[in-house]
């Protein structure tokens, strides 16, 4: 049986959740979101990745419905939410500070917004239980907030933003005071219970391994624009621009200029030193300032000059960050320019050849770079 | 270092001797046997009998606690909805002058509020009585109530009431829901002070009581006038021991839930 990949915005068919209709929010002076348009799709776990100032938090709030856009239309389900306001809009959010009541037990926090659309007590009972086994927080339900610890609350956040069974769930940097562990299991967890609810989730993060881990697709923003908009695998693999590149892990810039040759292109990028090539779709003029940009697990590190490698350069090791099961060599090139090559660590410490101040060759193929123009 | 030293020990003295040796002589020249209150002739409860049947006195205490119930508790409901809207409306035209006109009255000398309350009073033909001093109260009261609560609300996660926004509340209920049981405390803290306020003025009751009510400070001061009776002493003692109860409950109350809140989050983290 073939498996139907998930990919929504792919089908011309699909009606979109969430339409963002050049969209633009300024306070005072400060433009936080720029014309900006996307859909998002029902069932989808979509991220919103940028550093802090970005506008991410901003395009939440309007859909939640605390801001309102100054120009342009946000539609959920099709219907146009200007004028509602937030206690009335089929959206639930999960506030950074959790935002828990401290007056009242768990219980009641999950149960507030229940019973504020008047359902009956026995459903609420049904609803809350459901919820709190969801969750795995049956023995906490009479405790307060300030009872139990940091994970447990951000499972009641989740558990109270679930209760009314929202059409969509909007994440604010929903796991930013949780410890590394905690955090991992977590993401784990947020997705699973995002699969079994089949709601839509927006989160909104500025911790990229978060994002790869948790979203069907990122949006990857800088002041108040969305730069690129993919799956985690085609960000990291096919970046459509240096922001991006740079932002989603780590990444060798090599700046140069372009000359069609074969079915990619040679780059010239230093004096006196051969060219590079890369193979790409994408046509650059000839001459064309470009940027090549490589992932450190894609560049090979040797000591004797590789044979058969479409790509080599020669440098010296000046440093070596062990990571334990990687380490990422920072090698200098003839004209000074840093390069880093990351490598598994396959072998016992003592057999590894490479140390400070050796001479080495650094390689890789003519499609691990990605060419860019910007 | 801490220990008690000669020097700690003599301004600790020479300090509540300061503050305390004259409510001390006060509360034992109550038990005075003696009509003259500088001489003392044997222990006596008589005074505060003869106090039980001072008609006069019981009127004045009586008009008193009707006065300071009712203008604190209307004093803390719009000094709550001022400090609310200070606090909360974010910026609006005129924002710092309403923050600043809301504040004069704590520096402004008593007898002005007094004296300008009382030509408000003649001027729109308003008798002079238990009303108008309920009114005073709450005018001059207000404001106080009014520092305590937006000190609570500046501290106040704003992301609490948008949560109850986003559960389905309107603005009002997540007011009533959230935010009120939250601030609570203050709140509490804000009416017993504007209740205090009210129950030892002197100046502005002055200005706007009327033949029909008095109340006992206004009562005591003119006693005095004509000499300090043993029943005064023993009034303004069962007065200490009131505020005293009061004092010292309040601080237990506050101290308990603070040592169960620290014993229930250790619990939390060990837990966890």
């Amino acid at each position: 049986m073939a498996q139907t990949v998930f990919a929504p915005w792919d089908d011309p068919n699909e009606k979109p959740l969430i339409q963002f209709r050049n969209v633009t929010k300024r306070f005072g002076d400060f433009t936080a979101i720029d014309n900006l348009s996307q859909d998002i799709y029902a069932r989808e776990f979509f991220a919103l990745l940028g550093p802090s100032g970005c506008g991410k938090t901003t395009m939440m709030r309007m859909l939640a419905g605390f801001e309102t856009p100054t120009e342009g239309q946000i539609l959920i389900a099709g219907q146009d939410m200007a004028g509602v306001s937030p206690n009335k809009r089929p959206v639930n959010m999960m506030f950074q500070s959790y935002a828990l009541f401290p007056h009242i037990s768990v219980w009641e926090n999950i149960a507030f917004g229940l019973k504020r659309e008047g359902m009956e007590k026995a459903k609420i009972d049904a609803r809350v239980t459901e919820m709190l086994r969801l969750t795995r927080l049956e023995r906490f339900a009479r405790r307060k907030p300030h009872q139990i610890s940091g994970g447990q609350r951000q499972r009641v956040a989740l558990a109270r933003s679930l209760a009314k069974a929202p059409k969509l769930l909007l994440l604010d940097e929903p796991l930013g005071a949780l410890d590394a562990k905690l955090r991992q299991d977590t993401q784990f967890e947020l997705m699973d219970i995002q699969e079994k609810t089949g709601t839509t989730f927006v989160i909104v993060t500025h911790d990229q391994e978060e994002a790869m881990t948790v979203a069907s697709r990122v949006a990857v923003m800088d002041e108040g624009q969305i730069m690129q908009v993919a799956t985690p695998a085609v960000i990291y693999e096919q970046p459509n621009s240096v922001y991006v590149a740079d932002f989603i892990g780590d990444v060798n810039i090599i700046e140069g200029a372009a000359t069609p040759q074969g079915d990619g292109y040679d780059i010239a990028w230093a004096e006196g030193q051969p060219v590079l090539h890369v193979k790409t779709g994408k046509s650059f003029a000839p001459g064309q300032k470009c940027f090549l940009a490589i992932r450190p697990e894609k560049v090979g590190i040797s000591a004797e000059e590789p044979t058969d490698a479409a790509n080599k350069v020669q440098g010296q090791i000046i440093d070596i960050a062990y990571l334990g099961n990687l380490s990422t060599y920072h090698v200098q090139l003839a004209d000074g320019t840093m390069m880093k090559a990351q490598i598994a660590n396959t072998r016992r410490l003592s057999r590894r050849s490479l140390t400070w101040e050796d001479h080495v060759w650094l390689s890789w193929t003519d499609t691990a770079p990605v060419l860019l123009e910007s | 270092m801490r220990r008690m030293t000669w020097f700690n020990a003599t301004s600790l003295t020479l300090g509540f001797a300061f503050l305390y040796l004259p409510m001390v002589i006060l509360v034992i020249y109550s038990f005075n046997e003696s009509k003259l209150v500088t001489v003392w002739a044997g222990f006596s409860t008589k005074w505060y009998g003869e106090l039980l049947r001072n008609e006069a006195f019981l009127d004045a205490a009586w008009v008193t606690v009707q006065v300071a119930v009712a203008s604190s508790t209307i004093a803390t409901v719009l000094g709550t909805m001022a400090a609310y809207v200070l606090v909360r409306a974010g910026r609006f035209h005129g924002r710092t002058l309403f923050s600043g006109m809301i504040y004069a009255p704590l520096v402004m000398p008593e007898v002005i509020t007094g004296l300008s309350l009382l030509l408000l009073f003649i001027g729109i033909g308003l008798d002079r009585g238990i009303l108008t001093i309920i009114l005073a109260h709450t005018t001059f009261s207000m404001c106080y109530v009014s520092v305590v609560v937006s000190s609570r609300l500046v501290g106040f996660d704003r992301s609490l009431e948008e949560a109850a926004l986003d559960l389905g509340c309107t603005p009002f209920e997540s007011f009533r829901l959230v935010t009120l049981p939250i601030i609570a405390p203050a709140v509490i803290s804000g009416w017993l002070l504007a209740f205090t306020l009210s129950l030892d003025d002197l100046v502005i009751a002055s200005f706007t009581a009327g033949p029909s009510a008095t109340t006992l400070p206004i009562k005591i001061f003119s006693a005095v006038r004509l000499g300090v009776s043993p029943e005064i002493n023993a009034l303004s003692t069962i007065m200490i021991a009131i505020v005293t109860v009061g004092v010292i409950t309040a601080s237990v109350i506050s101290k308990r839930a603070t040592l169960m809140q620290q014993r229930d989050e250790q619990a939390a983290a060990r837990t966890a």
